[in-house]
Order: structure tokens, then sequence, then C-alpha cells
């Protein structure tokens, strides 16, 4: 399967014969075949990897939920059984924020933070191949509980405690487990993101100066740092409250089950920022090339990028409103969570700004950016409404609810990955993706995505609650109309697997400089990338932001 | 020679970043662990979370408060998968601030063999509880009865005179659950003691 996919081996490169500080490891003959891909440590074919990876999940992930639109297809129990059908809830959130998202990030990080920045490769290349390789252990086990005697999790992505510790099904430890391989990769890949931003930088590249896809991700690296460490200690009080008779969840050893909540969402909010700020960076590289313009407001872009990462470690009780928070809590975090509008809305005006008076082309990865700010800000709008606390006693556990987080997840960060994808495929393969197909898969991803998520806002405010394989007579358009989007959108992604392994196979060739408007330094190397690019570092020349 | 310079600084920096950032990982990961006796003693001191003391409390002598009554309900839920039942002499009683009353909960296990089990406490609203004291309460201890035995035990208990005024009924909810000989010498604060069990 990766053998067709970027990037290509290049035997040639420019310092091949530059010795110097391209020592020792370069010079012994390549590992062919899989060992290349096992033993790589270079940073394109890493981040190849991931994505490859992430693709693969995502398409995984997407076949769960392609159970569950089935089901809900018409009221009833139809194809599957009720046990069966919580499994695919949670194992479709699961692979898809663990799986597809953020691997699919730190794929795309991998491949373009050392060319932004000037940098050889990754600050910890060993490293950087464990923490890729860990990710198939991971969900390889996390999948192979779905075969395991009383089935996978079923408790939803949340995992709650009791459900997933005193009524979980005896395969939770194994999902324990697999969870902790992914959190140490995350950690990992983290670590090695803000050593190599920190110390790696080209010459001459202060901090202010680096492209904003760095600045994104070196903010998401910290909340990964500050907040795994705390999933893996709750999955670990799990554990114990499982297999060693602990009670830090279990009301019946004085332990607390509000206590999970409390824990998993000091985690979780943080959690959906890190699927969420990489993907303004991309978006931020993206609107200024194909508007031939400056990014509007560069710093503020900065500062709101690091406003939104603090505020996230102060609203995770708006997930619990209705657990029976004191009046004073519903207010703290009902306006703490309404604060964040405003370092986001500093950024969707400072996309539109840049879009303004700008000569604008709609190349795939502009349409696709475009796509992610109108949508994200739906989605945004609707979080708004579910962080005030009185509405959201009603909304809460609805499929509004739902409807909320995928317009933030699938148009939001899964549409910026696709136009990251479509914006650096030419750098990554030397080849532009066939155009016609490109319009094909994103005009039947937008109108598939609203089909599937618009709707799910009317039946959520209508009272349809989430996680429930049958529901009433009176949901059942609203639902219908769910499933054919779902399953359309599920169809138009093929168009895209088809589109990268024929822009990897050839295509209209493409310059270093790819896009008329980019200026970042990964446009300075040829395309596609070289395996080694920028062993002597390059000099960055500032521009004025 | 200025890029191997270069080099060793680069390496250098990658190395104390790589070590700065594994002190914050190790904090975190503490931090979480923290979080739970932190969350205990921030629910005991704010009584956010309608827990109410583990231990007796002594009386507060003061006068009672006779221009005022408030309800006291009393809630008894089972558990599945323990087959006990929990009843209390009245479903409610009226009270004034300041007064210690006494009320009387029946235990009875209607299974075939001899079990365990405790009754966990919860108050709501939850801004009542750092003023309701109990001065007894069965559910200090663990309860052990033989298949088919049957027994009362008092709650005594007091709300004090500093219960917001805005408060006219306070309801205790007491929740039975099975008790594993594992589970109470496990249990993270030790509440539920082998050597206090009746």
């Amino acid at each position: 399967m990766a053998s067709h996919l970027p990037p290509k081996p290049i035997p040639q490169h420019s310092t091949a014969t530059a010795g110097g500080m391209a020592e020792a490891g370069h010079h012994h003959p390549r590992p062919r075949g899989l060992m290349r891909w096992l033993l790589t440590t270079n940073h394109k074919e890493i981040g190849s990897l991931y994505l490859i990876f992430s693709l693969v999940m995502f398409f995984i992930g997407g076949i769960f939920a392609l159970v569950v639109r089935a089901e809900l297809f018409q009221p009833g129990l139809q194809l599957v059984q009720p046990e069966f059908f919580n499994q695919m809830t949670t194992m479709h959130g699961l692979i898809m924020v663990f799986g597809a998202i953020m691997p699919a990030f730190v794929g795309l990080a991998n491949w373009m933070v050392p060319l932004q920045i000037g940098a050889p490769d990754m600050a910890l290349p060993r490293l950087n191949n464990f923490s890729f390789w860990l990710l198939p252990v991971a969900f390889g086990l996390l999948l192979s509980t779905l075969l395991m005697p009383g089935g996978g999790p079923n408790f939803g992505w949340t995992f709650y405690a009791p459900l997933s510790t005193t009524y979980a099904p005896p395969s939770t430890t194994f999902f324990i487990l697999s969870l902790h391989i992914a959190g140490i990769s995350s950690i990992l890949g983290a670590i090695n993101i803000i050593a190599t931003i920190l110390n790696l930088r080209a010459p001459g590249m202060r901090m202010m100066d680096m492209p904003l896809f760095v600045w994104t991700w070196l903010i998401t690296a910290f909340l990964l740092i500050a907040v795994m460490p705390v999933l893996a200690g709750v999955i670990t009080m799990m554990l114990m409250d499982i297999n060693f008779g602990t009670s830090f969840f279990n009301a019946a050893g004085g332990g607390d089950p509000v206590l999970f909540q409390h824990l998993f969402w000091f985690f979780g909010h943080p959690e959906v920022y890190i699927m969420i700020l990489p993907a303004f960076g991309i978006v931020s590289a993206i609107i200024p090339t194909f508007s031939r313009k400056r990014l509007f407001g560069y710093a503020s872009m900065v500062y709101a990028t690091a406003a939104i990462a603090l505020l996230s470690f102060l609203v995770w009780a708006h997930h619990m409103f209705v657990v029976g928070l004191p009046l004073v809590a519903e207010l703290f975090f009902m306006y703490t969570t309404l604060l964040i509008a405003v370092p986001t809305g500093v950024k969707v005006f400072n996309w539109v700004a840049t879009m303004f008076r700008g000569s604008i082309s709609f190349e795939p990865p502009m349409l696709f950016a475009l796509a992610f700010v109108v949508q994200f800000t739906v989605g945004g709008f609707s979080g708004l409404m579910l962080a005030i606390s009185p509405a959201d006693f009603q909304y809460h556990d609805t499929y509004f609810v739902v409807a909320h987080f995928h317009y933030v997840l699938v148009p939001g960060a899964l549409f910026a990955i696709l136009a990251g994808a479509y914006y650096w495929l030419p750098k990554w393969t030397g080849h532009y993706p066939n155009l016609r197909l490109s319009q094909w898969h994103f005009w039947l991803s937008v109108i598939g995505v609203n089909l599937t998520f618009f709707p799910m806002h009317f039946s959520g405010l209508a009272g349809m609650p989430r996680r429930i394989p049958d529901y009433a007579l009176q949901f059942a358009d609203f639902n219908l109309v769910s499933s054919l989007g779902a399953f359309l959108f599920g169809a138009s992604q093929l168009i895209f697997v088809l589109l990268v392994i024929k822009c990897v196979r050839g295509g209209e060739k493409a310059p270093a400089k790819a896009w008329e408007g980019a200026e970042d330094l990964e446009w300075s190397v040829p395309s596609p990338a070289p395996l080694h690019t920028f062993e002597t570092p390059p000099e960055f020349q500032p521009k004025q932001h | 020679m200025s890029r191997q310079d270069e080099q060793t600084r680069n390496q250098e920096g990658v190395r104390r970043t790589v070590t700065r950032t594994l002190v914050v990982l190790a904090g975190m990961f503490a931090f979480a662990f923290a979080l739970v006796p932190l969350y205990d003693v921030f629910c005991e001191v704010t009584g956010l979370n309608g827990k109410t003391s583990n231990t007796a409390q002594m009386l507060v002598h003061e006068e009672v408060d006779t221009s005022r009554m408030v309800t006291v309900q009393f809630i008894t839920r089972g558990s599945a998968g323990l087959p006990w039942e929990l009843d209390v002499e009245t479903r409610q009683v009226r009270v004034h601030p300041g007064q210690s009353n006494e009320v009387f909960f029946t235990f009875r296990n209607r299974g075939g063999e001899a079990s365990r089990a405790s009754a966990v406490p919860s108050v709501s609203p939850s801004e009542a509880s750092v003023h309701l004291r109990k001065l007894s309460c069965f559910c200090f201890q663990e309860q052990r009865l033989a298949a088919g035995e049957r027994l009362e035990a008092p709650l005594v208990f007091q709300l004090t005179r500093d219960l917001p005024p805005d408060i006219k009924t306070v309801t205790l909810v007491y929740t039975l659950y099975p008790v594993q000989p594992t589970q109470a010498a496990a249990s993270p604060r030790g509440s539920i003691n082998e050597g206090d069990s009746a």
C-alpha cells in the first residue's frame, strides 16, 4: 500500500558529494523495500507514513460511521444490534480523533515544519520513527478489541466512568493500553516538534518570522505536552479501578464518577484545540497565497492562537453543565467559553481581511480553505449556542452537539487537512493534482458534509438524543437526509484517494514555486522535494509581516 | 568550522528543550493524580459536590432557630446485583435549624447469603452539605448482614443555623453499594475501614 505513495526515492540529492555534516548514516546503502519504511529516519518519509496511516484510519473510522448512519437511515432496528451500534459510535470517535485527525496533522508537521523553517530534518529523527511505528501497534490493538469476547469499547469516545469501569466489557484493559501507546506517540511527536522549532530554525529566522503553520504547531505541541499526561493519568486510574480494586471513580468505595468527567475534560477540551489549531495554521498559509497578499494581522494571529490555547484550560466544565455544578461554576465556565469567541473571531476576520482587495484565484487548496472558514464559523456559532449554560440544559447530549462538533471537525479540521494536502501535493510529488477530479471531490464533499450534518441541528433541537440506535418517528426525515449525505460524503473521499494515486504517478509538472503567491521557504526547494533538503541552512530574508 | 559549531550548539539546544519538556511531562502526570485529593479537598471546603463528612461531627451548641422550618427529605436506593433493601421510617421531616434530629433507617438482606454493603450519602442542594452535620450515621461504616437479617440504624443530624435562608428543602439520598473485600482496603481515601465495620 505504501509503495506507490510519496515520496519517491530520489537517488541524487543536492549534497550527495558534500560530505561535511551529512555524516555516517547517509553513506550506508539504504535499506530497500519494507525495511526502508520500518527504519527510515527521514522526516519526509515519516511524514508520508503518518499521512498514509491517517488516511487508512480515516476510511476505517468512516466505515464505522456509515454502519451507524445505515442503522439510523430509518427508525427501528434493521442492521445491527444496539450493543454493536454502541461499539461503532465509540470506535468511530476514537479512530477519527486519535487515529485520523491527530496523526494527519503530525504527518503534515513532519513534512512541512523542517521545510518551512529551513531545517535539514526533525531534531530527533530516530524518536520520530519510533513515534510513528507506535501508532499501527496502538490502533491494531484497539481494532482487535472488536473481535474479543464481549466486544470492543461501547461507552462512547469520552469513556465516562462507571460505564467504562464497572460496566465495561472485558476488553477495556486493551483499550486502555492502546490509548496509552497512542498517547506516548503523540507526546514523543510533540517533544520532537518543539525541539525542532525552537532549535533548528534557519539563521536569521526569529520566532515572529515563522510561518503560521509552524507557530500553530508549536502551540499545539505545548498543549499536547500539557494534557496528554493527564489523559494517561485518567486511564491509569481506570485501569486500577478495573483491575486493582481502587475506587477513584467508584462511589461505592468512596470515589466519584464526576471526578472522571473533570479529569477527562481537563484533557479533552485542550484536545479539541489540538485538533483545530494546526488547521488554522494551514488556512493561514493558503489564503494569503491565493489572495496574492500578505496575511493580514500576522502578530494578532499568533497572539490569538496563544490566547485560545491558554483559555482552553479554563473551560472544561462546559461539557458538564448538567452534572449539577453550582451556579457560580456554571457562570464562570459559560463566560470563559464565550470569551474564546474573541480570539477565534480575530482569526476569522483576519482571514477575511486578507482576502479583501486581494486578487483571488480558486485553485483546489483555496476552495477547501474557503469552505473551512465558512463552515468552521457555522460550527463556532453552534458552539456559542451550546456555551450558554441554561440553553445547554436543553441541547445537552442531543444531535445538536453532534452537529456542532462535526462541523468543527469535518468541514473544519478535515477540510483544512485536505486543503493542506492539495496545497503541498505539488511539493511532495512534483505534480499538480488533477484539477477536474479535485473540483469533483470538493463539491461532492461540501454537499455531502452539509447534507449529513446540517439536518442534525434540527433533529437535535427537536430533542433527538445522541448515541441511540433507534429513534422516535418524528426524526425520520432528518435522519434519512443525514444518512444519504453521509454515504455521498464517504464515497466522494474515494475520489481523493484516486487523485492522490494519480498525482504520485504523474500529471502536470510543478516548478519549485508551485503556486504564484506562495512565499515560504518550502517553495525554494525543488518539486518534488529531494529526500535531503537544507543540509546547508538557507539564508533567511525576514519579510515584513 | 562554524557549521560544526552551530551543529553542537543546536544539539545542546535540543537536549535542553527535551529535558525541559520531559520535566513538564512528569509534572503534568503527577498533577493528574494530585487532582484526585485536591478535588476532594475542594469539594469538602466548598461543599460543592453534595458530599458530607465521612466521620461523626460534634453537635454545634446553638440556639434553635424557631423562626423557620426546613423540610428534610430522605431517599434510599438499592443497587443492581445486591439483594438488599434500605428503608427509612419517615420519608420527610420538618426541622428547625440548630435542632438535633434522629431518624431510623432499616437495612434488610433479602438474599440467600451473607453480604456486605455501604450506603453512600449525597446531599442536594449541594450548598446545604456544609451546613448538615452528622453526629452519628450508618453511612460512616459498611454494614454486614447475614441472609435474611434485618438491622435498624440511626442517623442523628443537625442543620446549622447559618443554613442560607433560601434553602427550604434539603434532600438526603442514600445509595446502597455492594462492598467487595478488596475494595474496602484499597479505597483511595480509606474512608470505609474494615476495623470500623458494624
